[in-house]
């Protein structure tokens, strides 16, 4: 074990670390075996990048290269194996799950309930690590559940029921309940899949507008790589557990690159805006 | 939005409570000798005065030496057997999660029985001798829901067919050693069929009342306190610990205080089924999945059931009696097979 693992266990140490960043990823790498006597099935290197409040980085790369060990590390639910994450100069891992909760939201990619629930009792449950355990919901709670309904442009739907809506509409719903959690950094898993165009694009600008708005830092994994392009501040681009590139995406979306890492033929250009635009080359 | 109120969850509990009565006032009256409306009222009046020594002697004789007591117990044996079912529908995320399905009634049976077995052997004063069967049952109930929790998971996740069938065979296993156990060891051993089917006629002494009284409330109260971990369970592990939940700590207390509730129900009634399948069912259908309404609501409705239930046990085939958990069976195994019938389609 590495003398920066035992620093983030150690719970002697301060638990605040001075920075100016919102988050920051400090040389994490992360294994994962079945047994332990055996070989890592899979192992993150060494990552590193900052992001600061407001900002959107988005975590790119093929199947199985890490993206969302990544996410599952910066959330602080696996414990790194070496380096630290910082988020308002608190280490994630250490955190009680109550307070993690109060600070970082996640969107998962599905979110499948035993029993029926409607939207608002969904988006309630956001409160839960705000509240005792025992409380009833506030009208603070409430009006801050509402509020986060309206925010994602989804307020008619709070009396629906979570399984007779639609996929767009219910990612919307998962997003208003991460807000009603009020967090500092928000944490999506593939938002877009399963979603048609309009509720990608819908769900993007929302998020690129909540950012804006309540200063939270969003990290989002996705495999889109043009809504990536368009969307973000920063992108992370990973290739079997390896992180190749950490930077604006003009500097990161070049040809040969992102041909190498996603092994696909395609041309990348510039738009007038500035963001890249790639497109896949069929049959080439 | 209409967020829950403790005033709503309030009287719903209060409602239930009403027809609990009512249930036990139906219950006194029947059974194999009738007894009167108003000599009924009559006598807890007086009873309700301080003048029990008018009572007749007949009557107090049945009424309070042998139904009240066994109401009692259906009561805190109903109450337990729904509370558990719901905390291990929601901890394991499978809607036909049961103490009895799942083998933990069985578990805590042989638990009991083993108890009984040793108790002979062992040096210790009556009155806590008195509890080795309960702490049996506990033991035993602990054991096996752990089992089949590690039968039921594959790839870190529960897995509900692998859980179900797990359960169910365990169960089978287990009254197997039961019945060996029965029929290889003679001697004071309460009889067999109260082991598998459970029934609530077994007179018990005054101060197990007390025991099962205190771990009810007990365990019931720890389970509460995690009421709305419990709603965030239901969307799984990984979801509720995003939003704040410390769910290695939800998922012990919880399985503790559920197998303390089986222990404790098994060892004094056997192995009553399907109470806690069916009432959790019952009271999500009219009062939500909210665990903070649907923890107290099942306990009342789970006493309402299984006093009826011993009620019908006591008075359809008068003057013999049948099995409460035949009662019971006959209504929870269809319920079930719909249940699962409907998950398929």
């Amino acid at each position: 074990m590495s003398g920066s693992s035992a620093l983030a266990r150690n719970p002697g140490e301060p638990a605040r670390v001075a920075s100016d960043f919102r988050l920051s990823v400090e040389q994490v790498s992360y294994a994962y075996s079945a047994n332990p006597a055996q070989a890592p099935l899979f192992t993150l290197e060494t990552t590193s990048f900052q992001a600061k409040p407001g900002e959107i980085v988005a975590i790119l790369g093929p199947n199985a290269s890490g993206k969302s060990t990544l996410l599952n590390l910066i959330a602080g639910v696996l414990a790194p194996l070496s380096g630290r994450i910082l988020l308002d100069g608190f280490v994630t891992h250490s955190l009680t799950p109550r307070t993690r909760a109060q600070r970082i939201a996640m969107v998962q990619q599905e979110s499948r309930l035993l029993f029926p629930a409607r939207a608002w009792e969904f988006v309630l449950q956001g409160r839960h690590a705000r509240g005792r355990s025992l409380r009833f919901e506030s009208d603070d709670d409430v009006r801050i559940a509402e509020n986060a309904l309206a925010q994602v442009g989804a307020a008619e739907l709070s009396d629906r029921w979570m399984n007779q809506i639609s996929g767009g509409e219910k990612q919307r719903v998962i997003l208003a309940r991460a807000l009603a959690q009020q967090p500092l950094l928000l944490l999506l898993d593939e938002p877009t899949l399963h979603l048609d165009i309009a509720a990608q694009v819908g769900l993007l600008d929302s998020l690129r507008r909540l950012a804006a708005e309540n200063r939270y830092t969003v990290v989002v994994v996705t495999h889109e790589l043009n809504l990536a392009g368009e969307y973000a501040n920063q992108v992370v681009l990973m290739q079997r557990g390896r992180c190749l590139r950490v930077g604006p995406p003009a500097s990161i979306y070049q040809r040969e690159l992102l041909e190498q890492v996603f092994q696909t033929p395609l041309s990348v250009e510039l738009k007038a805006s500035g963001r890249p635009r790639v497109t896949v080359l069929s049959g080439a | 939005m209409r967020p829950l109120t403790f005033r709503r969850v309030f009287l719903q509990c209060s409602l239930l409570l009403v027809i609990l009565f009512v249930v036990v006032i139906v219950a006194l009256k029947f059974g194999a000798v009738p007894v009167s409306l108003y000599a009924l009222g009559r006598d807890l009046l007086r009873f309700a005065l301080g003048q029990s020594s008018q009572i007749s002697t007949d009557y107090g004789m049945i009424i309070w030496n042998i139904r009240l007591p066994r109401i009692l117990l259906g009561i805190l044996v109903g109450a337990s057997l729904s509370v558990a079912g719901t905390s291990f529908q929601a901890l394991l995320r499978n809607p036909l999660a049961d103490p009895y399905v799942l083998g933990v009634s069985s578990g805590a049976a042989l638990g009991a029985i083993l108890a009984l077995i040793v108790e002979p052997h062992l040096t210790i004063s009556p009155a806590l001798s008195v509890l080795l069967t309960p702490v049996g049952a506990f033991l035993g109930a602990a054991a096996t829901i752990t089992a089949v929790y590690f039968l039921g998971r594959r790839e870190g996740q529960i897995d509900s067919t692998t859980l179900l069938l797990g359960g169910v065979i365990t169960a089978s296993f287990l009254s197997a050693i039961i019945m060996f156990l029965m029929n290889t060891l003679s001697g004071n051993l309460r009889g067999l069929s109260f082991w598998l089917m459970g029934d609530l006629s077994t007179p018990l002494q005054k101060n197990i009342y007390w025991f099962l009284g205190v771990g009810f409330f007990a365990a019931a109260g720890a389970i509460y306190t995690t009421a709305t971990d419990l709603n965030l369970l239901l969307a799984g592990e990984k979801e509720a610990m995003h939003l704040g939940v410390d769910v290695p700590r939800v998922r012990l207390v919880v399985y503790i205080a559920a197998s303390l509730l089986t222990g404790l129900a098994v060892s004094v009634s056997g192995a009553i089924g399907y109470v806690g399948l069916i009432v959790p069912h019952a009271m999500r259908l009219i009062f939500g999945s909210d665990h903070r309404v649907l923890l107290p609501t099942t306990a009342l409705g789970g006493a309402i059931a299984v006093v009826f239930a011993d009620t019908l046990a006591r008075t359809v085939v008068a003057p013999s009696e049948l099995a409460v958990g035949a009662v019971t069976a006959v209504a929870g195994a269809p319920l079930f097979i719909y249940l699962l019938r409907r998950r398929l389609t």
